[in-house]
């Protein structure tokens, strides 16, 4: 049984085998990783030693303190919140030992190859086709909002390999190599000026079958995995009371006195009762969690989050008046990072727009809170049993 | 300004949890909707054998005060869940009032005049209240009624469940004062209340004889009002779940256009909003309760902000069950309306949403312009 304690100890060893001070980045992190200290609720050999996920911050506090390098987790995101878990519930023994060590690391960024031009919500539908082609699969079709993909070694995709099924059943999750030449990665520009994301084209890219994962025609019940993670890692940070988009709006009232007006002052209130509020519910969320209690409340969360950042980003654009009517810069860019409260109100203001759109719109995250906690009845479906070829698209 | 918030539990302990299915248990027995409706129109709108049973079998109007002092030696996180319960139920019950806002009261006086008081609120046996009206928010009484040759003099109006109060704590200029109602020069007239659950009064005070409980009332009045406001917080929590839960079931069987109406998503969002509602109000509440109970936190901050989050939610749970429900909805016969009334004057009571974001522009340095 692997405890605090054991691994308090454990940490302190891979401390003293390989000093912070004189140990290479990368080289830690790989050490790390071998010591079962990258993740202790993986398995042992693939980074972690089968302990309980909540010991983590055990192994993580002790790190900090010593000074030790971090795997940039908001650089390779896709690849931790999503990319990993999936590999780990239905890779292969091969696969999970040949990625997750350079995932964790950071050698590898992923990106996530879903959503298409014409399968956003409906995301199902999708119509990037899967040939079969003796050990391997020809892959054609494009896939948009793909986050990283210019930075990225591998994605995670699902492409139609049964257009004669059902929508849901004729789809295959494979593990995409974004260095094949048949793809393709153009900068997808957005309102805020930056192309933070990417269209990807991919035109006859080759798949070898030993990339799929999961069975043939099971991609996507592999798919729900790596959704339920994107929302679940959603959930679990914690913020400190006045982090996040409400910080840069209550220190320029407290800074900027010239500002204030009674009507900014009530908003101002309203919201920060709000975010307060919403802070002190992902806090219970945690404690549910540590506690084994997980409950429905995390589907909620992302939901609150969209609509809060825009509340809050568009008074701040508010206050600040005639600076308001600025921007700091519309240059192209191909940020690395994306961060939500980065740069100025505008920016904030733009960006946050796509919070309630990215993820999952928050009208299909209210459809599922209804239909999955709530257990409200589905609206009348058409496409369910009828064969994907045959739809309206 | 960065403000470090202490931890607290949010979660409920198993003991919690114990004393909630036992509360519910006998509410489900005793406190159906039906016997809710008609005691509000009979002469006697308080169930004072339900509070009989809550109190002398259970001990619930003792769970602040310490064993030592004649209590069960409980906190304000278990208070907070029979109030979720009693919220749930709208029973026509003093607990808030005496239990909670009263009883907080007492144990900010000095411990020697208090006692013997406190000992027999915490009983049940006798049923005691705060005589400022419903509406007043922590720090903001005003004291109307004087103390001179020794009698109190003056008229409160709006005195929440002072009808079936025994002992009034009157605040003064001159301190805080215990008034008994069967006394003469006590007289309580009850007002036509918009919640008949929690019905008001007028309490005048002509002449009434009185014991002081302490020198200055500021501190004990503030305190008492301050734990009934961070508490309310769970009653609204209660009264927006069984507005959530009855609206949900009530839109899974009622059909037209040959369809459940829950399944349509005009629907289906706004009931998936109220539950997103419940579960923060849920979070603030047991935020409250924590910092209430622990007073190590920041109960001020704690209460104001579970107050400015959950009174317009409980409104809005309400407001959202009558129109789903559609026309039954806004018929005397169906209980919603006792919730909506509830909530709207829990909205009022104990200060307003508004005037709780007021306090909390202070405690955060938020300030109007």
């Amino acid at each position: 049984m692997t405890d605090a304690a054991e691994l308090r100890r454990r940490t302190r060893d891979l401390l003293a085998a390989h000093p912070v001070a004189t140990t290479e980045r990368t080289a830690f992190l790989g050490a790390r990783f071998d010591a079962g200290l990258a993740w202790v609720h993986y398995p042992e050999g693939l980074g972690g030693l089968g302990a309980p996920r909540s010991l983590q911050a055990v192994v993580d506090a002790e790190l900090e303190a010593a000074g030790a390098p971090d795997n940039d987790p908001r650089r390779i995101g896709i690849g931790l919140g999503m990319a990993a878990p999936t590999i780990l519930a239905f890779g292969t023994d091969e696969q999970k030992r040949r990625l997750l060590r350079p995932l964790w690391i950071g050698d590898e960024v992923w990106c996530q190859l879903f959503s298409e031009p014409g399968a956003g919500s409906d995301l199902a539908a999708l119509g990037t086709r899967a040939v079969r082609d003796g050990d391997d699969w020809i892959v054609d079709g494009q896939k948009v909002w793909t986050s990283s993909a210019h930075t990225a070694r591998w994605g995670i995709l699902i492409a139609r390999t049964d257009p004669d099924l059902p929508k849901h059943r004729g789809i295959t999750y494979f593990l995409c190599d974004m260095t094949d030449p048949g793809v393709e990665v153009r900068p997808l520009r957005q309102i805020t000026g930056e192309a933070e994301f990417n269209e990807v084209f991919l035109t006859g890219v080759r798949i070898p079958d030993s990339h799929r994962l999961g069975p043939v025609g099971d991609g996507w019940k592999v798919a729900q995995t790596t959704l339920m993670n994107e929302r679940v890692s959603i959930g679990g940070m914690r913020i400190p009371r006045e982090g996040g988009m409400i910080a840069p709006v209550a220190r320029a009232w407290r800074e900027r006195p010239e500002l204030r007006t009674h009507d900014l002052h009530q908003r101002l209130l309203t919201l920060w009762v709000q975010a307060e509020v919403a802070r002190i519910t992902g806090e219970r969320l945690r404690q549910q969690l540590v506690a084994g209690q997980p409950g429905p409340e995390g589907s909620g969360m992302k939901l609150g989050f969209a609509r809060l950042n825009q509340e809050i980003s568009g008074l701040e654009v508010e206050l600040l008046g005639e600076e308001g009517l600025l921007y700091d810069d519309w240059t192209m860019r191909r940020p690395d990072l994306v961060d939500f409260t980065g740069r100025e109100a505008g920016y904030r203001y733009l960006r946050a727009k796509g919070n309630s759109i990215e993820g999952g719109t928050s009208e299909v995250l209210l459809n599922i809170v209804a239909e999955r906690v709530l257990g409200l009845p589905q609206e009348p479906r058409t496409d369910k049993d009828v064969a994907w070829k045959d739809l309206n698209r | 300004m960065t403000v470090e918030p202490a931890q607290s539990d949010l979660l409920y302990t198993e003991e919690e949890e114990a004393l909630r299915s036992a509360v519910r248990s006998l509410l489900a027995d005793r406190c159906d909707a039906a016997t809710v409706l008609a005691r509000t129109e009979s002469e006697q709108p308080h169930d004072r054998e339900l509070w009989k049973t809550l109190t002398d079998g259970m001990g619930l109007a003792g769970l602040l005060v310490p064993e030592s002092r004649g209590g069960q030696g409980a906190t304000h996180r278990e208070a907070a869940v029979v109030l979720e319960e009693l919220g749930r139920t709208v029973a026509p019950v003093p607990f808030l009032t005496s239990a909670v806002i009263a009883t907080e009261t007492l144990l900010a006086c000095p411990d020697d005049d208090a006692a013997e008081l406190l000992a027999a609120l915490a009983s049940g046996r006798t049923v005691g209240g705060l005589a400022v009206p419903f509406a007043t928010a922590p720090g903001a009484d005003r004291a109307p009624v004087r103390y001179s040759g020794g009698t109190l003099h003056g008229e409160v109006t709006g005195v929440a469940d002072a009808a079936v109060a025994d002992i009034l704590l009157v605040p003064t200029a001159d301190g805080l004062f215990a008034a008994d109602t069967g006394r003469d020069g006590v007289t309580v007239t009850p007002q036509t209340s918009l919640d008949r659950t929690r019905p008001l009064a007028v309490v005048t005070f002509d002449g009434a004889p009185a014991r002081r409980l302490a020198a200055r009332a500021d501190t004990p009045v503030r305190l008492g009002l301050r734990a009934g406001a961070g508490l309310l917080a769970s009653e609204q929590l209660g009264i927006a779940e069984w507005c959530l839960a009855e609206t949900v079931r009530y839109t899974k069987e009622r059909h037209q256009f040959n369809r459940p109406v829950g399944s349509f998503q005009a629907l289906k969002h706004r009931l998936a909003k109220s539950w997103l509602d419940v579960v923060n109000t849920r979070a603030a509440a047991r935020y409250a309760a924590d910092a209430l109970a622990t007073g190590s936190d920041e109960p001020n901050l704690a209460a104001a902000l579970a107050q400015a989050y959950a009174a317009p939610v409980a409104v809005r749970a309400a407001e959202e069950a009558l129109q789903l429900h559609g026309g039954i909805g806004m018929t005397w016969e169906h209980p919603v309306h006792l919730y909506l009334k509830r909530a709207k004057a829990d909205s009022i009571g104990l200060g307003t949403a508004g005037q709780h974001k007021e306090a909390l522009a202070e405690l955060v340095a938020l300030p109007a312009p």
